[in-house]
């Protein structure tokens, strides 16, 4: 036989286990929207500063995976990356809360004044954090 | 393509999210926007399987090389500049037609970056983690991998500590091929293990 691509992984397993998904994807990539790749790197860049050692962060981010609702079966790849970086996401924000760096309702008012920003800009202009720093505008 | 309102758009929750943060740290002095820009590069087009592949072609080619990988594989794996970021040490584990490897790591995504980049999708996903060990034949049967029954599976679950590279059996057919040809037959699948090498000289007779 051979090295040909998945066939049809729904059929060969009748006990309906939870699908494991994107294996027919060989080309998939590593990260399924801008903000996963930013908060890697953002990570990557905390550890070497020092805010954690490896041991650590998997031990954290295996509880929050732990403790996430759980997929569905039939759940994309692209669905099953975002549930892991949202683990990923609260793994940092726990770090960082208890290092003192992003003090807790920070990053949410900061994340509400980006989305003013982003509504607040015309498309195809950069978003600025600064026009999302007025009061919402009464549209 | 048409919009509702008449300028702006919407960040979706996750992206204003990572946003806050990126801000928050930056301003504090914390991270420096290149330097991340430059972290995505580098695991986006640099760090891959191949590095990986060489480890395997290596093994398969240079006895005294196959010898250092089974006896400290952390060492041998450095002597080729192929550090990894979080100091773990790597296992090299060797399948053999008793014997199959796989890797899993249960807990979370313990994965060898150096070697292979970063995991699919699919390693990290719960399924995966919660199956491999469970049903690991069956698994291997969604990935279209079916072993001889007399063949044992042995799934080992990486740490934060320790990682695995699974040196996959070199194909039939592969005499003679130089190191770079040899790791050009590897893939990351197959080093994770759950896929496995076809046999080159099989070729001419499956494609009838």
């Amino acid at each position: 036989m051979r090295g040909s691509p998945i066939l049809n992984p729904a059929e060969s397993n009748p006990k309906a286990m939870p699908r494991i998904p994107g294996l027919s994807d060989a080309t998939e990539p590593h990260f399924h929207a801008p903000w996963q790749a930013r908060l890697f790197a953002l990570t990557l860049s905390l550890q070497q500063g020092g805010l954690f050692d490896w041991p650590d962060w998997t031990g954290r981010l295996a509880t929050h995976l732990r403790m996430a609702v759980q997929l569905p079966s039939d759940a994309s790849g692209a669905e099953h990356a975002a549930h892991y970086y949202t683990a990923w996401m609260r793994t940092l924000e726990q770090f960082l809360e208890e290092a003192g760096t992003a003090e807790h309702g920070r990053i949410e008012e900061m994340a509400e004044s980006w989305k003013r920003a982003a509504r607040a800009t015309p498309h195809g202009q950069p978003i600025l954090h600064e026009n999302g720093l007025a009061a919402p505008s009464k549209r | 393509m048409p919009h509702d309102h008449d300028h702006g758009s919407d960040l979706d929750e996750m992206s204003a999210r990572v946003m806050a943060l990126e801000k928050l740290l930056t301003d504090k002095g914390l991270v420096e926007p290149a330097a991340l820009d430059r972290i995505i590069d580098s695991y986006e087009t640099r760090i891959g399987p191949r590095n990986g592949a060489h480890v395997v072609a290596l093994a398969w080619s240079d006895p005294e090389f196959r010898d250092r990988l089974e006896r400290d594989a952390t060492e041998a794996i450095h002597s080729l500049g192929y550090t990894g970021r979080q100091g773990e040490h790597v296992t090299a584990v060797f399948n053999t037609p008793e014997r199959h490897n796989m890797v899993v790591c249960t807990l979370c995504s313990c994965y060898p970056w150096s070697l292979l980049g970063l995991p699919p999708v699919w390693y990290k996903s719960m399924p995966y983690r919660s199956r491999a060990v469970r049903e690991p034949r069956a698994v291997l049967k969604e990935f279209g991998v079916t072993l001889p029954g007399e063949t044992a599976i042995r799934v080992w679950d990486s740490t934060a500590e320790m990682r695995y590279l699974v040196i996959p059996m070199r194909p039939g057919g592969s005499d003679g091929m130089s190191v770079e040809e040899l790791a050009g037959l590897v893939t990351r699948d197959s080093m994770i293990g759950t896929a496995i090498l076809p046999d080159l000289a099989g070729k001419e007779e499956a494609r009838t």
